[in-house]
């Protein structure tokens, strides 16, 4: 394999990567190769790569600009096959390893020769300042033509199209402390409050903990940075009250310290999860904590000073300069000019040259600066231009040169003539902005801090921020800071205070920062070249300026109008200069104009972490009955209600035909009305109710009458709520005065139990009565149709004798020698008899009755079938009958109702409102269509007039409808204005098609009115 | 309480039973087990499961003369008689579950109606409406932890506590009954999706699972 | 995702054991053939949604199966005090006005979640989030 490149970024040493050993990879389909310990952006500075995207708007080539999470500009496509395809990656985060491919997310055809830049800027002009805006607020149709456009040329990466081939896990996690980021701060905050004994969770985004250490010049203890940074991990490791979670980002911080942390376990190793131990791994986990106290140690994001053309790859944060050089051994240049305000900046010049490469000159904005840093680099002989920036920098696909000049900062102009330096590098740092995002999750508004020249977290209950986060930079301030946070944290949880032995950090004279959120130019801002303030979403300051001239004063809308901190980015660069660009503009100060929300996710999290292991099999609990085997053996096709898997119809195969559902529930129609059928109808909710009020609760609750109903009886009832309308039905039987077996509907059972609860617990908490669910301890079975008493005497020692166990009785005996409870109830208008028996021993009985029940052959049926035949006989369904909007009275029920009950039950009242009482309500009624071949549209609407003109009035709809065997017709139920008093008139549906119908309004009752069959 | 109709469900003669994981393959599990488990899975099935209701006060003499025990009104405690084969939980302020040895439901509850006379309370069997399943092993409380929202932590979930909670997507009954074992009882008609969950969760520990008992 | 104190259950519980059932304190009219159909419509239809202090009935669903009554700040979410059936707040908007829990928060009886009221200043007492 020929080597494309020999990494000539690549420091002979230095740096935390391992040079015995290569790694290949490919970016844009070309290999290059880089070392462990490199990220991809290391990796591809290493190998002088420049151009690694193309802008979002205005497709110009940009470069790597920082070393970490802010990265504006390397978000990347990674994955070697469809499936492994992964968006949104920044290469500054993601770890190098072996075969790793990765492509710009943006940039058409590539991004080397960008089609859309060639074409004369055309997404310049096509998407202004306010594109955002000015589209939402034009016809929604538009949106949709400009969002492929925009996907196409700007890319914001895409989705694999093939199935993901790997696993996503949860864990959740509780703590006393939970301490995010683990740089200094968060380093001694973890060991503060785990010396305390409390339970710490540590969690770090990076590859390496120890944040700013890594690439630190600072000693600590007379040894390196990371040094310490070893024997603090190793400390925390030994200690079995602390968790440590490496590259693992803390990204979205909610209600009650509920922090969702996403670890990346196996990112590092291989686009594909590899096995351990041959068994599958998540390939990252998403972390659901619960932390009694947070401890945010998230450090601070330097800020790159806006001037003109400063998105020209070789344009990179001053920090991010120093982490290539001291971590990974990389120097991304030649020829280094720094623009910077403050003194930290400095240490990139300092490393710069320390690397052997050349310093041509530091820019610094501050007339006067005398710190510790600025008197090394002056010792090492570096050009410092005092009182100046970088105005602009020259270049196109790579920096070639920096024009320097005088710059009046209160007069926000050019104080002298500018000075082109020639170089390939331009390091800035405009200051540093404590990483607030987390805390601002919360709905907290920051703190402006004059002091600091940056925002500070506000208030959390729970949280304390600390070291960088906390606007606190000096090193020995740090980790001071650490230690104070995390005993705070861990006293909070009434755990001691501890001590921690801290290293030696050496303090050192700093001259004060300056601040300067936009570099002024020789021309105004709107003719000035673009100075970028947010790179990802390619907004400049003549944008906010252009915004704030428009009118947008909230710093909101101003975020709205450019897409500011839109996105992934959230702001992570751009906002504080934005913001202060803004107010300047407006006139007023920073915290006055404020700070726009960072929302949740810090970085964006794969789809499949968010979902765990909650897909495919596991994505829903399937709920089985006792039964459920049979059915599966038996071929049941199955129908979802609820949660619940019910057998559907059970199509039989025919002379090597399987039946189609019409031919499956037309022959178990029949065999129930002709012969016998079985329902598994176990999924019924099922309470037990005891206790001497249990008579009185059920008059309360119900809309009929309970006071007389005697044991071995059982009575149907409806359920309403306190507004009159329907809720539930079922029956409930007396199984002892004081002990009564209610049934609810399938989906209604857990609500029912609930609406029990909350009126037994809330209003009559006097009634002493107690509810609890059998709903699984019971599995049910229908037995029904003619033949059913013939059927169940062969197996049971129950006297069926119907004068001896009549309609709307219980006994209880035994079935198949198993105890049970038979129910002479009907949901089919047959003879019918329910056997209960406890679930373990439902198998035994169903395999007996069907035993018995060949020479009657004995039908199993589903819910379709079982639709049919109670909608034959007027029998509705909650929640397809009914919509919540429904009276019993509109389902001419009227005999359900006890009107005459002493107590006023829940729903009584709601029955005289004025509403209630319109003679134009919609109620439920039989249609029995002309054409009897026509089998109407579930839902479809009914109109009295089928010539008027559209829109037409509405007065119903359909609420069931099938085609009945044993009447060989299309019939329906449906609600009808008024319907109850239009018996045999004819209404219309009018379909999409064109057609329309024509029915009559007829009896809910289809089949048997006088209800005979179910006496016999 | 009078006027209640109990009810004996088992069957005086023996006729085939089955557990709620009945459909789910228990055998083939087992003879899939891993060599060095992280995790044991063993279903502990056809135990007699009684919910009891009332007041603490009124239940408490009649639970220690027929139980031997005292009834636990501490929010979460989980008590067990002498030789461990019964237990009481905790579940609300006026409810207990009662797990006992096959076949002992009916009679419990008829010593206990004895016992507690005309006072104001409930007794309902539930056997056949849930199973336990029992985890052992090094890796049990990391499956627990991707399993459910409740912080199972040795400080905050000693031995001797039990909970209704979350599990995956449904929900469970989570006891320790001492620090080598967890006990989940699962609704009968969640319990296939709460072992394929454990089977899953597991599935990176090593998983055992272990014939049932009975 | 909230983290409630059940003061059945005695400890904290996830969010999602628990449902939220609306507006707490809200009392069935005892004769509502007595009421008018505006005083009728008024307990069906009509319910508080304060900026601030808010009342709420909740049941711990996953659990023990107990419904109670969560004080919670509307604004920034905090629930300032959880208190059984039948048992009334300690912290109101009228007390928090007048200035008598300002601040700091004490537990109602039984050591129910009482968290401090006031954005700024939060402190923890007995069964409240640490
Ligand atoms: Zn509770």
């Amino acid at each position: 394999m020929s080597q494309s490149s020999s990494q000539p970024n690549r420091l002979a040493q230095g740096g935390r990567v391992d040079r015995t050993r290569k790694l290949t990879f490919t970016f844009n389909g070309k290999r290059y190769t880089g070392h462990p310990g490199d990220t991809l952006a290391s990796a591809l500075l290493a190998n002088g790569v420049d151009v690694v995207n193309r802008s979002f708007k205005y497709s110009r080539p940009r470069g790597i600009v920082a070393a970490g999470a802010e990265e504006p500009n390397a978000v990347v496509q990674l994955g070697s096959s469809e499936a492994a395809q992964v968006p949104n990656v920044r290469a500054t985060q993601q770890a190098l390893y072996d075969g790793l491919e990765a492509r710009s997310t943006n940039g058409w055809p590539n991004v080397q020769r960008d089609l859309m830049g060639s074409v004369g800027k055309l997404g310049g002009s096509f998407m202004p300042p306010g594109f955002y805006y000015k589209t939402f607020m034009a016809p929604a149709s538009m949106w949709m033509t400009y969002e492929k456009y925009i996907r196409k040329s700007a890319g914001l990466g895409r989705s694999p199209v093939e199935s993901d081939p790997d696993i996503y896990d949860h864990m959740n996690q509780h703590c006393d402390v939970l301490v995010i980021g683990a740089g200094p701060a968060g380093l001694s905050a973890a060991l503060a409050a785990a010396y305390s004994g409390a339970r710490v969770i540590l969690c770090d985004e990076q590859e390496a903990m120890g944040g700013s250490l890594l690439d630190s010049r600072e000693t600590l203890d007379g040894d390196t940075a990371t040094r310490w940074v070893d024997a603090a991990i190793d400390e925390l490791a030994s200690l079995d009250n602390v968790t440590l979670l490496a590259r693992t980002t803390a990204n979205g911080y909610h209600d009650h310290n509920f922090v969702t942390l996403h670890e990346r376990r196996t990112e590092h190793l291989a686009d594909v999860a590899p096995r351990v131990d041959g068994r599958r791994q998540s390939r990252s986990r998403l972390h659901r904590v619960r932390a009694a106290q947070v401890v945010l140690a998230t450090g601070a994001h330097e800020r790159p000073l806006v001037y003109g053309n400063n998105d020209v790859p070789g344009n990179l944060l001053a920090g991010a300069v120093s982490t290539y050089i001291r971590r990974y051994g990389v120097a991304p240049g030649q020829k280094l000019v720094l623009s910077t305000s403050n003194d930290h900046g400095y240490r990139a010049a300092l490393d710069w040259q320390e690397a052997g490469r050349e310093v041509v000159a530091i820019a610094d904005a501050r007339d006067n600066p005398d710190g510790e840093l600025v008197e090394q680099a002056r010792a090492a002989g570096i050009r410092i231009i005092t009182g100046s920036a970088v105005i602009e920098a020259k270049g196109d696909k790579r920096v070639s040169g920096a024009r320097v000049a005088q710059i009046d900062i209160d007069g926000f102009r050019v104080a002298g003539k500018a000075e082109e330096l020639a170089c390939d590098t331009i390091a800035s740092s405009g200051g540093y902005s404590p990483v607030i995002h987390l805390s601002s999750h919360t709905g907290t508004r920051p703190v402006w801090r004059d002091d600091i020249l940056g925002f500070v977290p506000g208030d959390v209950t729970g949280m304390t921020p600390a070291g960088g986060a906390h606007g606190v930079y000096a090193l020995d301030a740090v980790l001071e800071d650490g230690v104070a946070a995390g005993n705070r944290a861990a006293e909070a949880g009434g755990f001691p205070a501890a001590s921690v032995n801290l290293p030696r950090a050496s303090a050192h004279r700093e001259s004060p920062a300056v601040a300067l959120y936009q570099v002024p130019h020789e021309k105004p801002t709107l003719r000035a070249p673009k100075q970028f303030v947010d790179l990802q979403n390619d907004v400049t300051a003549a944008g906010i300026d252009v915004a704030t001239r428009e009118g947008f004063e909230s710093i909101e809308h101003v975020k709205r109008y450019t897409a500011m901190g839109f996105g992934t980015d959230q702001g992570k660069l751009g906002n504080i200069n934005g913001m202060a660009i803004a107010a300047r503009c407006l006139g007023q100060t920073i915290p006055e104009t404020g700070t726009t929300v960072f929302r949740p996710n810090y970085t964006p999290v794969t789809f499949g972490a968010i979902v765990g292991r909650h897909c495919r099999e596991l994505f829903d609990p399937e709920r089985y009955t006792a039964l459920h085997e049979w059915h599966v053996e038996h071929g049941a096709e199955f129908e979802d209600v609820g949660q619940w898997k019910r057998p559907w119809y059970f199509p039989r195969t025919v002379n090597g035909k399987k039946e189609s559902m019409h031919e499956a529930v037309a022959r178990e129609c029949l065999a129930v009305r002709q012969g016998v059928g079985i329902l598994d109808a176990s999924t019924l909710g099922k309470i037990d109710i005891q206790g001497p009020d249990a008579r009185e609760f059920l008059g309360r609750v119900y809309t009929n009458k309970w006071a007389k109903l005697a044991p071995g009886r059982v009575r149907y009832g409806l359920m309403c709520k306190d507004d009159g309308m329907l809720m539930d039905d079922g029956t409930t039987s007396c199984l002892g005065d004081n002990h009564f077996l209610m049934t609810t509907t399938t989906g209604g059972a857990a609500g029912v139990l609930e609406w029990l609860e909350i009126w037994h617990q809330t209003e009559w908490p006097e009634l002493e009565v107690y509810f609890n669910s059998v709903t699984d301890h019971w599995a049910t079975m229908t037995v029904t149709g003619p033949e059913a008493r013939k059927l169940l005497a062969e197996i049971t020692d129950i006297d069926l004798d119907k004068e001896a166990f009549k309609f709307m009785d219980w006994k209880e005996g035994n079935v198949a020698g198993v105890p049970a409870r038979v129910f002479r109830i009907s949901f089919t208008g047959e003879l019918a008899y329910e056997i209960n028996v406890q679930a373990n021993y439902a198998m035994h009985v169903w395999k007996t009755l069907f035993a018995h029940g060949e020479k009657y052959d004995l039908t199993p049926y589903g819910t379709e079938t079982m639709h049919v035949l109670r909608a034959e006989k007027g029998l509705i369904i909650v929640g397809q009958d009914t919509d919540g909007s429904v009276t019993p009275e509109d389902l001419n029920m009227y005999w359900a109702i006890g009107y005459d009950k002493p107590f006023p039950w829940i729903g009584k009242r709601a029955l005289s409102r004025p509403d209630t009482r319109r003679v134009d309500r919609k109620q439920l009624v039989g249609l029995r269509p002309h054409d009897p071949k026509v089998v109407l549209e579930e839902g479809a609407q009914i109109v009295f007039d089928p010539e008027q003109s559209i829109p037409m009035t509405m007065v119903g709809h359909v609420t069931s409808s099938y085609y009945s065997p044993i009447l060989d017709s299309g019939f329906a139920l449906a609600v009808v204005k008024g319907g109850h008093h239009r018996m045999g008139e004819t209404v219309y549906l009018p379909m999409v098609d064109g057609k329309v119908h024509a029915a009559e309004i007829v009896s809910t009752v289809f089949y048997d009115p006088k209800g005979e069959r179910q006496h016999v | 309480m009078s006027d209640v109709r109990m009810f004996d469900s088992r069957p005086a003669t023996a006729v085939d039973a089955e557990s709620p994981l009945a459909v789910s393959n228990l055998a083939e599990r087992a003879r899939r087990s891993a060599a060095d488990p992280g995790v044991t899975l063993r279903e502990r099935a056809f135990l007699g499961h009684l919910i009891l209701r009332g007041g603490a006060i009124v239940l408490d003499e009649a639970v220690r003369e027929v139980l031997g025990v005292s009834l636990p009104a501490r929010p979460g405690a989980l008590v067990h008689d002498a030789d461990g084969e019964r237990s009481i939980q905790w579940l609300s302020p006026d409810e207990w579950l009662v797990i006992v040895p096959e076949g002992e439901a009916y009679s419990l509850e008829k010593r206990l109606r004895d016992a507690l006379g005309d006072a104001h309370f409930a007794i309902v069997d539930v056997s056949g409406g849930q199973t336990l399943v029992e985890l052992s092993g090094p890796r049990a409380r990391e499956v627990l932890m991707k399993s459910t929202p409740y912080d199972v932590h040795p400080r905050h979930f000693p031995a001797g506590k039990g909970v209704t909670t979350i599990f995956g997507k449904a929900t469970a009954i989570l006891r320790r009954p001492d620090e080598d074992r967890w006990e989940l009882v699962l609704r009968r008609s969640f319990a296939d999706y709460c072992y394929r969950w454990l089977v899953d969760a597991g599935e990176e520990y090593g998983l055992a699972v272990e014939a049932s008992g009975r | 995702m909230f983290h409630i104190y059940c003061p059945y259950c005695e400890e904290h519980r996830e969010e999602e054991e628990f449902h939220a059932k609306g507006q707490a304190h809200i009392a069935r009219p005892a004769d509502p053939d007595a009421c008018s159909d505006a005083e009728w419509g008024d307990y069906l239809f009509f319910r508080d949604n304060p900026r601030g202090i808010h009342h709420e009935l909740w049941v711990h669903a996953v659990g023990c199966r107990k419904f109670f009554n969560i004080t919670r700040h509307t604004v920034t979410y905090a629930i300032l005090e959880t208190y059984k059936m039948g048992e009334q707040p300690t912290i109101t908007a009228e007390s928090l006005a007048r200035g008598e829990k300002a601040g700091n928060v004490q537990a109602a009886s039984g050591g129910q979640q009482t968290v401090g009221a006031s954005d700024a200043a939060v402190a923890s007492v007995k069964g409240a989030q640490a």
